[in-house]
């Protein structure tokens, strides 16, 4: 058996009722290096609730990695101190007996905060659903075989899709911007030649959509790239910044599409 | 309970195209009056309510997280089959039947598994044009990997991630629905209970996470696609949101349970490491293509694993199956893994584990080419283990992962409960005894893309609705049920926590009916199941908060499992016969294999509730197999 540790925890604590929190801070003994860092707060949650003290609100689903449910900053990193990783792969043996870990949840304020470390982060759900889709009906499609796609293409068009929609972009990002998410979507789309008919006003209706809800501008930090679990690369929003432009050149004059677009900044970062 | 599988007429490869055509159909202009519930938004119900709402169905769709795309088909890794016989190793759609019913060890509905596997093209087909980034070849067309359980070369796949993909696929093709104004999606809502009216589902109750408000929706039909129960033995593959809530009610309003039993055991996940493990994590069976399974030959042989010489070594699957190797169905590698630990040959601390060997395949191919093909499975066991795979093989134990049993429903997927359909892992249909590998993701969209949008239109055609509004007396019972069972749990003054009862009735699960079962061992689980349970009635402990509270939630789905689980442990008792995933001590060959017993057990078993402290009715849906003759299943 392992030895355990001893830890310090300063938890973001907030009711449904406030309109801000405060740290509170719980010490846990005996923390085992192979727990996760979410079975962690298992235990702690656990004794809190056999003290009759409220345990702490947080989420997870999956545990490895995959759904983008759990979402935390731990020590001030976005998803904790490892690199491209979510909260729930990092392990208690990257910490050390006496550490004091700070844990916050994202703040952005298109995720509004519901408790605790429980944030809302449906506005995601909100860009995808104003053009994030190829439009086709079930039944409809061609044989899956009849266009061919190069294959380094469809590479790049899987390694946008990897995105789980965790929201760590937009958490690391000063702007609050989901460029990341959004380009990465618009990137897979434009990449692939299934999304080529409705490349113009997908990044259109998107960017609208993505302004709208109040997240902010690319001002390349590259903190987004930094955090991402699944290494979303940057040039993904290059990419919707040149699909952005190439549209508003080429739109047809269309009440529907009104001057709005044009708030955009369209910073290009450079393609790797 | 009268049990009319609606199987159509005609040969099998006609049935299905004569289903279609002998449903009726719903007039274009009607389609929006009708109001379909969905409760769950993974591969089944978010393509379900895609294709309906794509018809011009009014769909809401409720699920537990914040976002419908993080339903746990998110974390499937593999890949999903189709018979498109790209590789031209002679697959066919009737290969892929037979390889289904017979990885299934001839437990399910012939007519049921060759319209699935009739369906898979089109499911490909689909994805690819809703920009599914599915793996290629040079020339640009799709690539395939070969899979458990099948000698052909038939799985499309992303990378490790192709559930990811086939649900954003799916997610997406919804939330394009959500935009047009058909569908609504309602979030962080659990549903506890179905409202049944005139016989017919026309509702249900729903718990709002947040607010913690019970909220009633109507509807003319309820479409249930909440996943497996794995996490009855707490520790499985599941996301820790995965439970039998849903399905559970579904049995006490009627709908039949079938086969519980059938559970899967996957093979190769990453073994536990203490008492504080919530979950298991899976590495894909994708990785059996390439790796080769082995344990030393000597008992407790503790040496590194690099200091075991070849002929020290026991590649125990390729020298017991020849002819499948490293590339046996599920619950052959579990068993056989099972087997060699038993004897006292596990590896690693515990002791609980078998190698999972790269080595060769790295020399063969180069690690780059190794990294491509599993590069995520890689990071993910280094993550969890500390241990580089590239390096040193990687250590592998079974675990709970899929569950083939789950609400028996007819050819249109529809339970016994008019009304109420239940659709993917929820249902029971299609994979018998044992799911081979990449079907699981075909069976969810073949029924949510393909089948419900052809099946529940006959339903609405044909049934006649009274009229129903969430102000009936029905749903207010159903609603006063729902709320005194909440209001028990909150003033609840026990000491023992939700995830405590949870932890230990895994335990019992897994000890007493697992990977292997036997009467003694199940008349255990029978005895012990019974006294956690109304311990946790008595003992209970929850934080008092009627608002957002995860420990409430977790006290409902671990009060669901505790009732549930007894009733796993009775059909388990009930097939004395081994097959597939449920094998029984009493019954297997001189090798040790499963022996099937087609004389007594060639049926559905499916359990009737039949009231509070009542012992539930057992009826049987005899199996009729007509175009393949079941045979004794062999690997070797």
């Amino acid at each position: 058996m392992e030895k355990g540790f001893n830890i310090t925890l300063r938890v973001w604590k907030k009711s449904q009722d406030e309109k801000d929190g405060r740290f509170e801070t719980y010490k846990l003994e005996n923390v085992i290096p192979d727990m996760s860092f979410l079975e962690m707060l298992d235990v702690l949650n656990e004794k809190l609730l056999k003290e009759g003290k409220e345990p702490i609100a947080v989420e997870s689903d999956c545990r490895e990695g995959i759904c983008g449910c759990c979402g935390l900053v731990i020590n001030g990193d976005v998803h904790g101190p490892d690199e491209h990783s979510t909260v729930c792969q990092l392990h208690m043996r990257r910490f050390k007996d006496g550490d004091i870990i700070t844990i916050e949840p994202f703040k952005a304020s298109p995720f509004p905060p519901i408790k605790d470390l429980v944030i809302d982060r449906s506005a995601l759900d909100k860009i995808i659903s104003a053009g994030g889709y190829v439009s086709v009906n079930a039944g409809s499609a061609p044989e899956a075989n009849s266009i061919p796609v190069n294959k380094s293409l469809a590479e790049k068009a899987m390694d946008a899709a990897a995105c789980i929609g965790c929201g760590a972009c937009v958490a690391a990002c000063p702007n609050s911007a989901a460029m990341l998410f959004t380009g990465a979507k618009i990137s897979q789309l434009a990449i692939l030649p299934q999304g080529n008919p409705e490349r113009t006003s997908r990044v259109l209706n998107m960017v609208k959509a993505m302004d709208f809800l109040g997240f902010g501008n690319c001002s390349n930090e590259y903190e987004c790239e930094a955090v991402c679990p699944k290494e979303i690369k940057i040039s993904n929003i290059a990419r919707m910044n040149r699909e952005f432009l190439r549209a508003n050149f080429i739109c047809e004059e269309d009440p529907e599409m009104p001057l709005v677009f044009h708030k955009s900044t369209v910073d290009i970062p450079e393609e790797e | 309970m009268k049990l009319n599988s609606k199987i159509p007429s005609g040969n099998i490869q006609q049935k299905w195209d004569n289903y279609k055509f002998s449903a009726k159909l719903v007039n274009p202009n009607n389609r929006k009056k009708f109001e379909i519930i969905i409760i769950g938004s993974g591969l089944a119900g978010a393509s379900a309510a895609a294709s309906l709402g794509e018809q011009g169905y009014n769909v809401n769709v409720f699920t537990l997280p914040d976002s419908p795309r993080r339903a746990h088909s998110i974390a499937a890794q593999g890949g999903i089959n189709a018979a498109k016989n790209y590789k031209y190793d002679g697959d066919s759609v009737y290969r892929l039947f037979y390889d289904t019913l017979k990885g299934g060890d001839y437990r399910a509905r012939e007519a049921n598994v060759y319209r699935l596997a009739q369906i898979s093209n089109q499911i490909i087909d689909h994805c690819v044009a809703t920009g599914v980034p599915f793996a290629r070849e040079y020339g640009g067309l799709l690539d395939n990997r070969s899979f458990g359980g099948a000698q052909v070369s038939r799985t499309f796949y992303a990378r490790g991630q192709t559930g990811q993909q086939l649900l954003l696929g799916a997610y997406s093709q919804m939330m394009r629905q959500v935009a047009a104004g058909t569908v609504k999606v309602f979030s962080r809502r659990e549903m506890l209970d179905i409202v049944v009216k005139d016989g017919k589902a026309r509702g249900v109750i729903v718990r709002n996470l947040v607010s913690g408000e019970i909220e009633k929706y109507c509807g003319h039909a309820v479409l249930l696609c909440t996943g497996g129960y794995s996490n009855v033995f707490y520790l499985s593959t599941n996301a820790a949101n995965c439970n039998i809530s849903a399905a559970w009610a579904a049995y006490k309003k009627g709908a039949g349970f079938a086969n519980p039993c059938f559970t899967q055991i996957h093979p190769t996940c990453i073994p536990r490491s203490g008492d504080h493990q919530s979950k298991l994590t899976l590495m894909s069976e994708s990785l059996r293509n390439d790796a080769r399974v082995w344990v030393p030959l000597k008992k407790g042989d503790k040496r590194k694993p690099s200091d075991i010489p070849q002929e020290e070594r026991d590649y125990y699957l390729e020298r017991i199956y020849p002819a499948f190797g490293n590339l046996v169905p599920r619950d052959i590698a579990s068993r056989a893994a099972k087997r060699m630990i038993d004897e006292g040959r596990g590896v690693g601390a515990t002791g609980q584990a078998v190698y999972l060997d790269f080595k060769d395949a790295i020399a063969k191919q180069g690690t780059e080419k190794i990294k491509e093909k599993y590069g995520n499975l890689f990071d993910m066991y280094y993550q969890i283990t500390d241990e580089n795979a590239y390096e040193v093989p990687m250590r592998i134990y079974p675990a709970p992962h899929y569950t083939m049993g789950g609400l028996w429903v007819d050819y249109e997927l529809m339970t016994a409960v008019e009304g109420l359909f239940a659709l993917g892992e929820a249902n029971f249909s299609d994979h018998g005894a044992n799911r081979l590998g990449a079907s699981a993701l075909m069976q969810g969209l073949a029924d949510g893309y393909f089948i419900i949008s052809s099946t529940l239109p006959n339903y609405l055609a044909n049934a006649s609705f009274g009229k129903a509004e969430t102000t009936d007396k029905e749903f207010k019972e159903c609603e006063e049920s729902v709320k005194s069972k909440i209001a028990k749990l909150l003033s609840a003054k026990g000491n023992k926590t939700p995830n405590e009862f949870h932890r230990q009735l895994g335990e019992i699960m897994w000890n007493y009916c697992g990977m292997s079962r036997s009467e003694e061992s199940l008349k255990k689980a029978l005895s012990e199941i019974p006294k956690l349970r109304e311990e946790f009635w008595q003992n209970v402990k929850i934080h008092q908060d009627s608002r957002f509270n995860q420990t409430l939630e977790k006290a409902l789905k671990t009060a669901d499992f505790l009732e549930f689980a007894e009733l796993l442990v009775k059909d388990a008792l009930e097939r004395k016969e081994s097959c597939g995933g449920h094998f029984r001590e009493e019954s297997k060959t001189p090798e040790g294999e499963a022996k099937r017993d087609d004389e007594n057990f060639s049926h559905v078993s499916v359990w009737e509730y039949a009231g509070e402290k009542k012992e539930p009715i057992l009826n049987k849906e005899k199996l009729e197999f007509e175009n393949l003759k079941p045979s004794v299943r062999s690997y070797k």
